[in-house]
């Protein structure tokens, strides 16, 4: 790829999507855009450069940057965030919230499902203690096709087998032949819709507990703190936020802070250091 | 280190969970049916077996009912590793006393999730 070409692409990706690609990523442009170059009909990638530069289509830029999301997933992902949910958040919003009995929890970048679903699967087994609250589980993403697969619910045995305890898999699927279809009363608790996070969060309001895992490190530095900070607005003190494993706050913003021994969370830094309790 | 028995009639299957559960640094020992485990069992007692359904001379659901009645041994965990698919299949497992359930085919990343499901990593 010439790299005038790599240049074209990776300042489109990080306008986009806030993708950042380094040079030494040439391959991953190629193998990921040579399909969806044949699928629109172009003989080569050179083909597809082309048609973006002339036609600047905004159906071809989307195709573009949602074939270069990275959209792996898996239930109950690295664990201790859906554990610190059911052990620490859940607790202490019984009591932050007793007065509204209202939560609201963002899927920052859910892809296909299993985040919002996991944190679903948690509120379920808890669902006797909660009976007058009302949850809002919602799950976003930049990339079209994996939000309607988190919609249909839909998944293949290899994927109900990573981080899914066999006991959920027998209580909320059901088998079609060779996939899996997640129950209507888990899906119900779970709402779908494209954002993209370089976009304004207001008109999605505000919310007291946001996953943002494992799609921050795409992005550059800038675009990193900038999202953290965008967060930590729609975040009240007592709110939480959870980040991928690889991820952290420490040197990008210091609005949120690490919560000692609880890995995963954060929370804001001018927060009451007593919110959540110590880890037992 | 802890211990694992792998428990099925393929030779193929047998070394390629081998080979698997020695890099998450797991003792193996191995058995042909269920006949054979429960004579494992009785000589090593194993932290953990992983556990075919369709094997000649004690299939093993067979095997899982006949160690679950043994109070004389240490119970392991038992994760079923089988090509049998099907609901019908999970639910008699689990009610026989199974602890987790693999379906076929099957790589690392599910054995090391499943493994991790039922506190052994
Ligand atoms: C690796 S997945 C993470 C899924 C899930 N949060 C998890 O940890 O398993 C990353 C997701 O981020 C999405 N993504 C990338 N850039 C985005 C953006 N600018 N806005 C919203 N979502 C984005 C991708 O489409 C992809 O589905």
């Amino acid at each position: 790829m010439k790299p005038q070409d790599f240049d074209f692409l990776s300042s489109l990706l990080r306008r986009r999507s806030g993708l950042t690609l380094n040079p030494d990523k040439v391959y991953l442009l190629e193998s990921r855009l040579t399909p969806l170059a044949r699928r629109s009909g172009m003989e080569s990638l050179d083909g597809l450069i082309a048609e973006l530069r002339k036609s600047a289509s905004e159906q071809l830029m989307r195709d573009v940057t949602e074939a270069m999301t990275t959209n792996e997933s898996f239930f109950f992902r690295d664990r201790t965030p859906f554990d610190l949910f059911r052990d620490q958040v859940l607790p202490m919003l019984r009591q932050r919230r007793a007065a509204t009995k209202k939560v609201r929890i963002w899927c920052a970048a859910c892809s296909t499902g299993q985040e919002p679903y996991s944190l679903a699967f948690v509120l379920k087994q808890q669902e006797a203690q909660w009976r007058d609250w009302k949850f809002e589980i919602i799950g976003t993403d930049i990339a079209r096709p994996v939000l309607q697969k988190a919609k249909e619910g839909i998944y293949s045995q290899f994927e109900v087998q990573r981080g899914l305890p066999i006991q959920l898999l027998m209580k909320h699927f059901k088998q079609e032949g060779d996939v899996w279809r997640l129950s209507e009363d888990i899906r119900k608790m779970v709402t779908f819709r494209e954002f993209n996070l370089l976009d304004n969060f207001a008109a999605l309001g505000k919310f007291d507990v946001i996953y943002c895992r494992n799609v921050l490190i795409y992005f550059d530095q800038s675009t990193k703190s900038n999202v953290l900070e965008r967060m930590r607005k729609i975040l009240p003190d007592d709110g939480a936020l959870f980040l991928g494993a690889a991820e952290t706050v420490l040197g990008i913003t210091d609005k949120f802070r690490p919560v000692r021994g609880q890995r995963g969370m954060y929370l804001p830094s001018d927060a009451d250091q007593n919110l959540m309790a110590p880890a037992s | 280190m802890k211990s694992c028995l792998v428990v099925d009639d393929s030779k193929v299957i047998r070394r390629v969970a081998r080979r698997i559960l020695e890099e998450l640094d797991f003792s193996i020992e191995e058995a042909v049916d269920g006949k054979d485990a429960l004579g494992a069992c009785e000589r090593m007692s194993p932290d953990v077996v992983l556990l075919d359904w369709n094997m000649p001379v004690m299939d093993g659901l067979e095997f899982l009912k006949q160690i679950r009645g043994r109070s004389d041994l240490r119970q392991p965990v038992i994760v079923f590793c089988t090509t049998e698919n099907d609901m019908n299949h999970i639910r008699l497992a689990m009610e026989a006393g199974a602890d987790e359930y693999i379906m076929k085919p099957f790589d690392r990343e599910i054995i090391e999730a499943k493994f991790a499901q039922v506190g052994l990593m």
